[in-house]
């Protein structure tokens, strides 16, 4: 299976971001690389074998529906790059 | 000798008996920093101020008989852990000016003890890759040799402990960004079971891999900070409610009778450096003076794991990193006018370019048409890795490997090929995969005089007997005693 420039343009779009047309040439070819070393799993027939999502025994952890405290809206958004009030302000979304 | 060159446990004891101050350790813990850290640049951010005060903080409390075992100690935190008003970067310029609210739950474990917090410690940008040549805020050398890299990602923290720039650290390890750094800079580095140390407060970077642990000066002070570190978390749902441990006290008592395998796949393969192949039989010839005794186990997917690891990690990672959108918090770009657009160009304006390959590899395994075959076959080929070590661990109680298959190469060496640079991480990732404890011990030095490390792996919560074993070795051997000279710098 081979990346193409094309299939890196989509890649990039589902993952929001872009490259230049340089970059993309770069990337497709390192993943291609990459990709081809990760073809080696092929060998192994899987088919019967259970996944793995996670390394540990536990599942389900739940805890009762209580409110408890939690930091101030003001420290919320200490950090925003944009405010207004007590929101975060972004750019336009539609017009 | 001075201050700064102690270990955690030798300045505990000489703070508990009044011999020095917290202020003293921690002025010439200062005071080597400005010698040294000019050729090594193990920090993103020093925090020396903050630091004196917390030093006569733990002074008033030492004082009043209130010593805990880490009152006092300077101690280094890797930058992508979360410590109230003080900047955490993760090594990106989309983190450059994040200061988050909130400690996170080591933090605040750590800080139950009064410590000192010495600075925050340079990484890979979000802790992908295995060199710390991957940070927005330029390189970290190896205090053996300038030339080489430190390891990775935790090569701030690594070279940090190894240079005297604090006495110990913390560092996090996905697929052996405590244990690879360690080994490179000839200290001791341990990953701890998955769900031991909770994660709350650290960047998430691939979630069912992600371990904090301690990265320090010998195996006495790896078990009395992984004793503070250690525990239930409600804030983080992976973590085990097992009762606390005292692993000082684990370090006591014998090694006869512990069986240690060592994996044949390893060794058959070829690809680890003469040297280190030369540096693990040695260390094995010791263990078994000591008593222990060796068996051969077979790990058949060894080969397996490099690629199921860089499947899985980054797959996790661009899930992880899809929250830096330039909403609430981090860097924006201002060069878009529409939402889209300015998600993309400040993820794209924000990144470098081994996080952008990963998550680029990560969207691409995790895409309609390809998940079949990358993601869920790598999720199955984990089954298999771990089936593997189960087996192997019904024949032995530790498994005995390199943690790097060579010393730590060249600045530059690998920056070019991405494949090469994931190879490294050869004999550290199972143990992420896994879930099991894991820690690297110095075993040796290269004729070149860089340091070798040997890693041992035990069934998961089984920390004790590692840190056992890591420190009967030690104390049967002076590869821990043996600092670099390093070229001081005065500013």
């Amino acid at each position: 299976m081979k990346l193409t420039r094309k299939d890196v343009e989509k890649v990039a779009e589902l993952a929001r971001l872009e490259f230049s047309e340089e970059e993309k040439i770069m990337f497709a070819g390192q993943l291609n690389t990459i990709l081809g070393y990760f073809d080696k799993l092929k060998e192994l027939d899987t088919s019967a074998v259970e996944t793995t999502t996670h390394a540990s025994a536990i599942s389900n952890v739940l805890r009762e529906d209580k409110a408890g405290p939690s930091i101030s809206s003001e420290e919320s958004l200490s950090n925003a790059p944009d405010k207004k009030g007590d929101c975060f302000r972004v750019p336009i979304v539609i017009e | 000798m001075e201050l700064y060159s102690y270990t955690l446990h030798e300045l505990q004891e000489m703070l508990r008996k009044g011999e020095v101050t917290s202020k003293d350790i921690t002025m010439s813990v200062f005071k080597r920093i400005k010698e040294v850290e000019g050729c090594i640049g193990a920090f993103i951010t020093l925090m020396k101020e903050r630091a004196l005060e917390q030093a006569d903080m733990a002074d008033i409390r030492i004082r009043k008989g209130e010593i805990d075992s880490l009152t006092g100690i300077p101690i280094a935190i890797k930058d992508n852990m979360c410590i109230q008003g003080v900047r955490t970067t993760c090594g990106s310029k989309i983190l450059e000016n994040y200061v988050p609210p909130y400690d996170g739950t080591v933090i605040k474990r750590l800080k139950e003890q009064s410590p000192v917090f010495v600075g925050k410690t340079n990484m890979d940008e979000f802790a992908m890759g295995s060199s710390t040549e991957a940070s927005y805020f330029g390189i970290t050398h190896n205090p053996w040799d300038r030339e080489r890299v430190p390891g990775g990602s935790s090569g701030g923290s690594a070279s940090a402990v190894c240079a005297d720039e604090c006495i110990a650290a913390l560092g996090s390890d996905t697929g052996g960004s405590i244990r690879q750094p360690a080994a490179c800079c000839g200290i001791v580095g341990l990953k701890p079971t998955y769900g031991r140390v909770s994660r709350f407060g650290l960047v998430a970077f691939a979630s069912s891999l992600d371990q904090i642990g301690p990265m320090t000066k010998d195996v006495k002070d790896c078990a009395i900070l992984l004793s503070v570190i250690s525990g239930y978390d409600s804030l983080d749902s992976t973590s085990v409610n097992s009762k606390a441990v005292d692993y000082e006290r684990a370090l006591k008592g014998d090694i006869k009778d512990i069986k240690i395998g060592i994996p044949k796949e390893y060794f058959e393969k070829g690809g680890i450096d003469r040297c280190v192949e030369r540096s693990i039989f040695n260390a094995k010839s010791e263990l078994e003076r000591l008593g222990a005794t060796f068996v051969e186990v077979s790990l058949p997917h060894s080969e397996f794991a490099i690629a199921t690891y860089y499947l899985i990690a980054p797959a996790e990672a661009s899930s992880n990193l899809a929250r830096y959108d330039g909403v609430k918090y981090g860097y924006r770009s201002s060069k878009a006018k529409k939402l889209k657009g300015m998600y993309t160009r400040t993820r794209s304006e924000g990144f470098g370019q081994e996080v952008k390959r990963r998550i680029m590899l990560g969207t691409y395994a995790l895409s309609a048409g390809y998940y079949d075959a990358y993601y869920k076959k790598a999720s199955q080929v984990r089954t298999l890795i771990k089936r593997d070590f189960d087996y192997a661990f019904r024949e032995c109680d530790l498994l005995l490997t390199p943690t790097i298959p060579n010393p730590a190469f060249k600045i530059g060496e690998k920056i070019d090929d991405p494949l090469q640079m994931y190879l490294f991480d050869v004999f550290t990732v199972p143990a992420n995969l896994t879930g099991i404890p894991a820690i690297s011990v110095p075993c040796g030095f290269s004729k070149e005089g860089l340091p070798i490390g040997l890693q041992l792996l035990a069934r998961h919560f089984e920390e004790e007997m590692l840190l056992k074993v890591a420190y009967a070795f030690e104390q049967h051997t002076s590869f821990h005693l043996k600092k670099p000279i390093i070229k001081k710098e005065e500013s």
